[in-house]
């Protein structure tokens, strides 16, 4: 049944990169308890705005939890108190009527904070940029099931690539590791056919971006899978530790030119 | 701005080279884990020939010393040595690199998953790296020996034990080497790879066991030794 909280909220406010931030309290009151984490905040900004302050930035996309994007530290934890659960599908029933909750953005030195609750992700589009892809020849598209895939591959497969990089197991990690995104990027397509012919090259050059990026390193705590909201497992890690061996152990440097002919 | 932040790494750059990696150094660590723990085990293992008396355990030193021609013990001392270093830089190297990854921390952190023993690897690993020194010059050496004998194993195994302070610090270090072979031992199988939903449960008791064995019985040797048990 619908109720109506009022909480103190202390929000990370931070004018830009450059800027130096701090917690500052606001009062949100009168908030319904089936409104989303989100649509609370937009409540609160509404009021800023009627009295003429600058509201509070954070990111916001899709609202449905495959965006990725509603990234913020809600009472030391990505995403909130509910498991595998997003910002946006928070809803504000998970919390009680005089509560105080601290909003922090993510942070780690290769997520640099823009403004106030918004960081800057790109680090992750360059990791996926320096191998999380295949390549394929265009033109027709191939017939349905000529290549087979095991069905528990495929199952391992989709559900790694279920990891919509928020960037939450960067957040939670200790020591800022984006292992389990990197992970997981790595695994979807190690597990399947298509991903192949690049397996060893990819898996060794996400790990050289992931490393230049800057982001810390595993100590295997399980924060991340803890904090994800999409139930990415750290069987992953594992997967793309034990590639990234087999690459080094193997690896060529490409030469030149070709082969014979 | 880091270059990073300006650009893709250049494919005549990918290879940063393996000790360079963030994977790379974690290999190190676990691979060197594996050599040390190893021989905590064969080292509780032999000195269960305390409880057999002086003339077993003299046996065995005198055996440890002169395995191949004498060389045995000195093939075994590089490992070690080398192990130790290893393990010691991969610690340090990647610590940097952790703290670095986050220069503003949290007002508030709620920690889900970790251990108590993942979070104070740092520390039960520094305070095993003291210890290590100490019980070098205690036992091998016999410079902080109150009554060393050299070649007398058993004798400065229980004299040493009979201070109070050196046996309270001895059944510290063994904690701290319980929490950090718990978290350890399941740790390194996480950083090699070796991960299957067969065998998981069978890594996490691997770690437990192993460690309560080697703690127990470790911790059996300044007490046996305390209570007279072993005089």
């Amino acid at each position: 049944m619908e109720k109506h909280l009022n909480l103190t909220l202390q929000v990370w406010r931070q004018k830009d990169g450059k800027s130096e931030g701090s917690f500052v309290d606001y009062p949100a009151k009168h908030i319904s308890t089936e409104m989303s984490f989100l649509e609370m905040l937009d409540v609160v900004n509404e009021d800023l705005i009627r009295k003429g302050e600058d509201p509070i930035a954070f990111d916001h996309d899709c609202r449905e939890g495959i965006c990725g994007t509603c990234s913020m530290v809600i009472n030391g934890r990505p995403h909130g108190p509910k498991e595998r659960t997003t910002t946006c599908q928070l809803h504000m029933r998970s919390f009680s009527d005089g509560d105080t909750i601290t909003i922090e953005p993510w942070r780690a030195k290769p997520f640099p904070v823009l403004k106030d609750l918004i960081v800057d992700r790109g680090a992750f589009d360059r990791i996926i940029a320096a191998g999380g892809f295949i390549s394929a020849p265009t033109g027709c598209g191939q017939d349905a099931n000529a290549l087979p895939v095991p069905k528990q591959n495929a199952d391992l497969a989709m559900d790694a690539a279920a990891c919509i990089g928020c960037g939450a197991c960067v957040a939670a990690c200790p020591n800022a590791s984006a292992m389990l995104f990197v992970s997981a990027k790595v695994s979807h397509l190690a597990l399947l056919p298509q991903g192949q012919p690049e397996r060893y090259s990819r898996v060794r050059d996400m790990v050289a971006q992931m490393d230049s990026e800057e982001f810390g390193t595993c100590t295997n705590h399980g924060e991340c899978e803890a904090a994800c909201p999409k139930g990415i497992t750290m069987e992953n890690i594992a997967r793309m530790n034990r590639d990234f061996i087999k690459s080094s152990l193997t690896f060529r440097p490409e030469i030149a030119s070709g082969g014979a002919g | 701005m880091s270059v990073a932040e300006q650009s893709i790494v250049g494919a005549e750059d990918r290879s940063p080279g393996f000790l360079d990696s963030s994977v790379g150094r974690k290999v190190v660590m676990a691979i060197t884990g594996v050599v040390l723990f190893g021989f905590v085990t064969v080292h509780m293992l032999g000195n269960l020939t305390s409880y057999m008396g002086a003339e077993a355990m003299n046996h065995y030193a005198e055996f440890l010393h002169t395995m191949i021609h004498g060389m045995g013990i000195w093939v075994f001392r590089a490992v070690m040595l080398t192990a130790v270093a290893l393990h010691s830089w991969a610690a340090l190297s990647l610590t940097l690199s952790n703290r670095a990854a986050r220069p503003v921390g949290y007002r508030a952190q709620q920690r889900q998953a970790a251990t108590w023993a993942s979070r104070t690897m740092r520390w039960s690993g520094v305070i095993l790296g003291i210890f290590i020194i100490f019980h070098l010059l205690h036992l091998t050496t016999g410079s902080v020996h109150p009554s060393f004998i050299k070649g007398d194993a058993y004798h400065n195994f229980v004299t040493g034990f009979q201070v109070p302070a050196v046996a309270a610090f001895y059944i510290l270090a063994q904690l701290c080497l319980g929490l950090h072979m718990w978290h350890g031992v399941w740790s390194f199988t996480q950083t090699l790879g070796l991960v299957h939903p067969r065998y998981n449960g069978l890594r996490r008791n691997f770690a437990t066991v192993l460690t309560i064995l080697v703690v127990g019985v470790n911790i059996s040797y300044p007490v046996a030794v305390l209570t007279g048990f072993i005089h």
